[in-house]
């Protein structure tokens, strides 16, 4: 078995077999997921807590449907609205958590590095469901996953990622995942949304869409936050959709074949036109949500192999 | 009492030389160095060939007193100096009040006698370090302040810092400055960069650095006061400070140890430790900031001596508390730089101890006969692995934990009595 890590807090810490092993067993969880009876034992007697520090309806489902699928029991808690207002620190909620035994941990937090921390503290495994602008993991592995069944493969592909990569952690975790692969990476984004030092990562950088889209297999779209969009990063909400907005005209620059991603939700209008985002013959956006489920279930199945064999090993009395 | 050092390596900064010898030490001073026999009475303390050097003088040094004396006290602080080699602390007025009047520094003077090193204190420059108002310049010399700073808070309104230079300058008192463009500065938890990128953290670009240090030497130029800049940590600030010395305007520049031996790699996966104001800046940097100390353009090394609790450490990064504890471990780490070759004895001990004390107007940093007796004692090349739980300070957020260092303190002397005495050199 390939897939050794203890948590997955980001794809930085996966080596390209684990990366692979995640999507063959995630590919067996799309065919049960296609099936009239979805269901698996994998997680059967587990506890898994959904902590969501930061609301997100999507992520959050996605995670709550494979644990369910997988037979875990899964709590949610809204710590949004909960301790945390109270004063309790990151810290004391991880270890109130942590005494009432979870086996999985799915946490979102709007700080970077704040899962990694939360990680050092329990005795469970923690899956880092996006952190601050730092990492979002399952994202990239359900997109690697969504290519690799559209295209055939996951290497030697141009992959253009389009539009706010600085604040974005699916843009991070996808750069990071599709280099471990051995893809070529492009970075479009007007200047002020790009961050520093990128290009030391082996990106191209493009601040001209046109350009940046040319003989691309895979244009992946970044969602715009609001809050960015008004004189601060860029002028105007309609200066962006005209000039890094993707729409028929900036499309037909890629290869005619390259399908069209978006990590949701989308501003129809603002970084992708409407009728792009529903051709079906180039979105797979809605394939994006089935691959979140399916690649979900894998990595908490994969994680939790790897707890029972350490908990295996500790009651044996062996060290690991 | 008379205290005769004998086979000591004694390091002289001011005439850049190390020789073996013997030191003697009476009514606070040094009497003599270079005596062969030991006067009668003295009681006699062997050195065994270890360095001698005027004790460190750390200009800009956090007490949490008053205000967060659960951080560290005058007490603990002294007991951490004194075990670094640390023999006058000069305080720094961003406490729980600022140190903005002379009711405060009176205050703080009196708790100071609590510690077993010299303790000098920085005033505020404006009233709460809020940037409007100065404060009573005049009074707060005669209270004894030493220099005047509003730390980390950049005043901003350059007609109201304008006035406050004039004024000081009326008065012949030294302004540290802390060069740091406030926007560009703004949220930065890190140096901006491919690092920075990588871990998702905001980061702040050394033109920042620059950036202010442009504003502040003009200032300077505009007003003629005494000015010190607090950190220089990147290599683009270095050619407008070279150039204002160059000009004659009374400048010089400070770092902080931790800039000279740590990088923005070190931060690693998100350790809180790390976090410091101005951020850990990448090799190409440190390394520039190493040679200007080595050559001068810098004048000063100093430790920065910021104590976080636990708590406020123990928080994802950009939430975490900014400074790190180093009175202890300032020696130490300076051996570092010794080690690798970028700087001999004297000249570490220059800018520790010789400028910073000459900057003051202060008597200590010499190794001289009628020179005060503040004096360390320490062998550079004792390796040991750092403890952070063993540290006398109050708070124990010291980047250098569990790391291997070279270089201890054996002992510590202020005004000619030992305040410090490592294991079995103890009353040898």
């Amino acid at each position: 078995m390939s897939f050794r890590a203890r948590h997955l807090l980001g794809i930085q810490h996966l080596a390209p077999d684990e990366i692979k092993a995640v999507l063959d067993l995630a590919d067996k969880y799309v065919d049960l997921n296609r099936r009239s009876i979805k269901k698996s034992d994998a997680l059967a007697g587990m506890t898994q807590i959904n902590m969501f520090f930061e609301n997100s309806t999507r992520t959050q489902a996605s995670f709550e449907l494979a644990g369910k699928r997988l037979g875990a029991d899964v709590m949610n808690m809204s710590v949004a609205q909960s301790s945390v207002k109270k004063g309790e620190t990151l810290i004391d909620t991880a270890l109130t958590l942590n005494a009432m035994h979870p086996d999985l941990l799915v946490v979102r937090h709007g700080a970077s590095g704040a899962v990694n921390l939360l990680a050092e503290k329990v005795n469970c495994a923690v899956l880092n469901a996006g952190d601050g602008r730092h990492e979002h993991p399952t994202q990239a592995l359900l997109d690697a996953l969504t290519i690799r069944r559209a295209k055939g493969r996951i290497q030697r592909l141009t992959v253009a990622i389009c539009g706010d990569v600085a604040h974005s952690r699916v843009a991070r975790s996808n750069l990071i995942l599709l280099g471990k692969m051995e893809n070529r990476v492009r970075l479009v984004a007007p200047p002020t949304l790009m961050p520093a030092g990128v290009a030391e990562f082996g990106c191209e950088l493009f601040d001209d869409m046109r350009k940046g889209l040319e003989g691309a297999d895979v244009v992946m779209m970044l969602r715009l936050q609001k809050e960015r969009m008004d004189g601060g990063f860029i002028p105007s909400e309609r200066e962006y959709y005209h000039r890094y907005g993707l729409d028929a005209e900036k499309l037909s620059h890629a290869k005619p074949d390259a399908i069209v991603m978006h990590p949701g939700p989308m501003n129809r209008g603002v970084e992708i036109d409407g009728e792009i985002a529903d051709d079906i013959n180039r979105s797979v956006i809605q394939e994006q949500v089935e691959m979140g489920v399916a690649v979900r279930m894998a990595c908490m199945d994969l994680l939790a192999r790897n707890l029972r064999a350490e908990r295996g090993a500790k009651a044996a009395g062996v060290m690991v | 009492m008379t205290l005769f050092l004998e086979n000591a390596r004694i390091i002289d900064p001011e005439a850049g030389t190390e020789t073996i010898g013997n030191v003697i030490l009476d009514g606070g001073l040094i009497a003599a160095i270079g005596a062969a026999t030991a006067p009668k009475g003295a009681r006699v303390i062997d050195c065994g060939g270890k360095c001698l050097a005027p004790g460190i003088v750390d200009i800009g040094v956090k007490i949490g007193e008053p205000g967060e004396r659960h951080r560290e006290s005058f007490r603990s602080a002294g007991l951490a100096a004194a075990a670094g080699g640390v023999t006058t602390i000069i305080a720094r007025p961003d406490t729980n009040p600022a140190i903005d009047t002379p009711e405060v520094l009176e205050f703080v003077t009196r708790r100071a006698a609590e510690a077993p090193v010299r303790i000098h204190h920085i005033s505020a420059l404006t009233k709460g370090r809020e940037g409007r108002e100065m404060v009573e310049i005049g009074f707060m010399l005669d209270a004894g302040a030493v220099a005047f700073s509003d730390v980390d808070h950049v005043v901003t309104d350059t007609k109201v810092l304008g006035r406050a230079l004039t004024y000081a300058r009326s008065l012949g008192a030294l302004v540290i400055g802390h060069p740091q463009d406030p926007g560009l500065s703004k949220g930065a938890a890190v140096t901006s960069g491919k690092f920075a990128s990588l871990l998702g953290l905001p980061g702040v670009h050394p033109m920042a650095e620059r950036i202010g240090l442009d504003r502040d030497l003009g200032m300077v130029e505009m007003t003629g006061v005494r000015y010190h800049a607090d950190q220089i940590t990147c290599a683009r600030a270095l050619p407008p400070l070279e150039r204002a010395k160059r000009n004659g305007l009374d400048v010089t520049a400070g770092v902080s140890i931790h800039h000279l031996t740590l990088n923005d790699l070190d931060v690693g996966d998100y350790r809180s430790f790390f976090k410091l104001t101005p951020p850990l800046r990448p090799e190409e940097d440190r390394l520039a900031v190493v040679e200007a100390v080595a050559s001068g353009l810098i004048d000063i090394i100093c430790s920065m001596h910021t104590p976080q609790d636990e708590e406020s450490k123990r928080l994802p990064f950009e939430e975490a508390a900014s400074g790190a504890v180093a009175l202890e471990t300032f020696l130490p780490a300076a051996m570092r730089l010794y080690h690798a070759g970028a700087m001999d004895l004297p000249g570490l001990f220059r800018a520790m101890a010789l400028n910073p004390a000459k900057r003051l107007g202060l008597p200590q940093g010499r190794m001289a006969e009628g020179a005060p007796a503040d004096l360390v004692l320490f062998d550079p090349d004792a390796p040991f692995m750092l403890d952070r739980s063993k540290l006398q300070s109050k708070s124990k957020n010291t980047p250098f934990d569990g790391q291997r260092m070279e270089g201890r303190v054996i002992a510590t002397f202020v005004a000619g009595k030992q305040v410090f005495a490592m294991g079995e050199t103890q009353n040898a």
